[in-house]
């Protein structure tokens, strides 16, 4: 009763003069942001002037920050960058395809299928348990080695079905997972109209399944943009060894820290945003 | 066989607990049974079982003569001629009413969308939701919710529609407009049976009411005998807590 009296009151009161009450919250939100300011600005001013006092500071400056070494690389780096964004658009829909199966197969019922099940099962069990790099060694070096004709032969074919088995297990899982969250009413309420186990997978749990775990799936994908760095190791010159080689050009840490400020860019909005589709989705469900 | 659907010594278990004792029911075409009792008494329990979407552990349960409980049986095309509500709605948040209505008849009898069109154009208008086909289940108020839950079941033209106490999650005002329209299907002579806690609904409209306790039937009649005389105690204590 009380809280709807409040509710009407402040209703009523903001066509005219402020109340007391907001008065009171307008000057503490104010003061609030007054101090949060002060206290931000104080900070930032230490670092800026007491850092480049500490004893090798210089030294640092010359080797991470050196801004004639950043403007001569970061375009190479950019380019180089590319390369990344393209290994990943290619892979990112096979890791969803593959995902996708994989969930499909480990929530296969059939006794005839149990086969699938079992593989559904040791493939994410495999691929989630070991490193990517190590995966991207034994794959990437492996399988060209055996003398393939080229374009069999290719890093980027076999770096992209390293990164592809082991990113499809994890989205294999998630998608799983997004499975098991649909309420078991949904599947009987389908049931009770005569619809058969594939079409209420199809039509009834999996739209919404997936829907659920769209937010987790995008941090997976980031989680890619960044392991694609690691296909470097097996030739592709993409931003990471374009920065080792831009290093040992120069001589000079400060293309690390440029490729750094590439990923960064892309990679802080997309988790910012992915985090904004978890809030979104918690705040739905309450 | 009496009965349009008989049930015979139905028994089913979860786990330890014993929730069906031996069921013994018989629905006649056209007839509406109403199932009362406590919570916990196996009233929903049974009707899941009498469209086996919880298979019986023993016993038979006949449609017109046929035993659909015999296990091995594929339960799709029994499910397709026998409806059922739940009491809390059970809607596809992802599709629009209309959606909703429309997936089994395309994906189970073969109909195109617009072949269905007017036939569940004209169901919505029927039971007062018009303008609401084209609205998601969270948009709608829990009546109309219901309401499309029942147009959805009828919509496979099934010769049986079971309720499962579809009001009990509805805010009073709103009881009214669902239990118009069973009133409708009563009058259209559908085979029923409700689960329910509305007993002046099932004492005006059933022509059978058990009485349901500890996974038995304890006690059946037509409304009239049933709420006024009847004969067990543990009816009459019932109906004294409720009425």
């Amino acid at each position: 009763m009380t809280t709807s009296k409040v509710g009407n009151g402040a209703v009523s009161s903001r066509a005219k003069a402020p109340t007391r009450r907001e008065l009171y919250e307008a000057n503490v939100r104010r003061r609030a942001t007054r101090i949060a300011l002060i206290s931000t600005i104080s900070v930032g001013l230490a670092i800026f002037f007491l850092v480049p006092l500490a004893p090798g500071w210089e030294a640092v400056q010359r080797s991470f920050f050196n801004g004639r070494v950043f403007a001569a690389t970061f375009p190479g780096l950019v380019e180089a960058f590319l390369l990344n964004v393209m290994i990943f658009a290619w892979s990112a829909p096979l890791i969803a395809v593959t995902g996708l199966a994989i969930a499909l197969c480990r929530d296969t019922r059939a006794p005839a299928l149990f086969p699938l099940r079992l593989f559904g099962m040791a493939y994410t069990d495999v691929f989630r348990g070991l490193p990517v790099v190590l995966v991207i060694y034994i794959i990437g070096f492996g399988v060209p080695g055996l003398g393939l004709p080229r374009p069999w032969n290719s890093p980027y074919i076999w770096g992209t079905l390293a990164l592809v088995l082991v990113y499809s297990a994890y989205v294999a899982e998630v998608i799983r997972s997004g499975i098991d969250s649909i309420h078991h009413s949904q599947r009987s309420a389908a049931a009770s109209l005569g619809l058969s186990d594939r079409d209420i997978m199809r039509f009834v749990v999996l739209p919404q399944a997936i829907r659920n775990v769209v937010p987790a799936n995008m941090n997976l994908f980031i989680a890619l943009q960044k392991d694609v760095a690691l296909l470097s190791f097996i030739g592709p010159v993409e931003i990471f060894r374009q920065a080792g080689v831009y290093k040992s050009l120069y001589a000079n840490f400060t293309p690390y820290v440029g490729a750094a400020l590439i990923f960064l860019a892309l990679t802080i909005p997309a988790t910012r945003y992915a985090d904004y589709l978890m809030n979104k989705q918690n705040r739905a469900r309450t | 066989m009496t009965g349009k659907l008989s049930l015979r010594g139905v028994r089913k278990w979860f786990g330890e607990n014993e929730v069906c004792k031996g069921i013994d029911l018989d629905v006649a075409d056209g007839e509406m049974v109403c199932l009362i009792g406590a919570s916990g008494s196996g009233k929903s329990t049974l009707l899941r079982c009498m469209n086996l979407l919880e298979p019986i552990d023993d016993g038979a349960i006949f449609l017109d003569g046929v035993d659909i409980a015999e296990p091995g049986l594929d339960p799709q095309p029994i499910r397709q001629k026998i409806g059922i509500v739940f009491q809390s709605y059970n809607l596809f948040p992802h599709m629009t009413a209309l959606e909703n209505v429309m997936l089994a008849p395309r994906r189970v009898h073969g109909h195109g969308r617009e072949e269905l069109r007017p036939k569940v154009a004209q169901m919505f208008e029927r039971f007062g939701l018009g303008d609401r086909t084209d609205h998601y289940p969270d948009q709608l108020s829990g009546g109309q919710q219901q309401r499309v839950a029942i147009i959805r079941a009828l919509a496979m033209e099934p010769q049986i529609m079971l309720f499962d106490e579809i009001t009990s999650a509805l805010d009073p005002e709103l009881v009214g407009e669902v239990l118009d329209v069973l009133r409708d299907l009563r009058k259209q002579g559908m085979t029923m049976v409700l689960a329910t806690h509305e007993m002046g609904f099932a004492r005006e409209l059933a022509d059978k009411v058990c009485f349901l306790e500890a996974g038995r039937i304890l006690e059946q009649g037509p409304p009239d005998q049933l709420f006024s005389a009847p004969r067990e105690e543990r009816t009459k204590a019932f109906l004294s807590r409720v009425l």
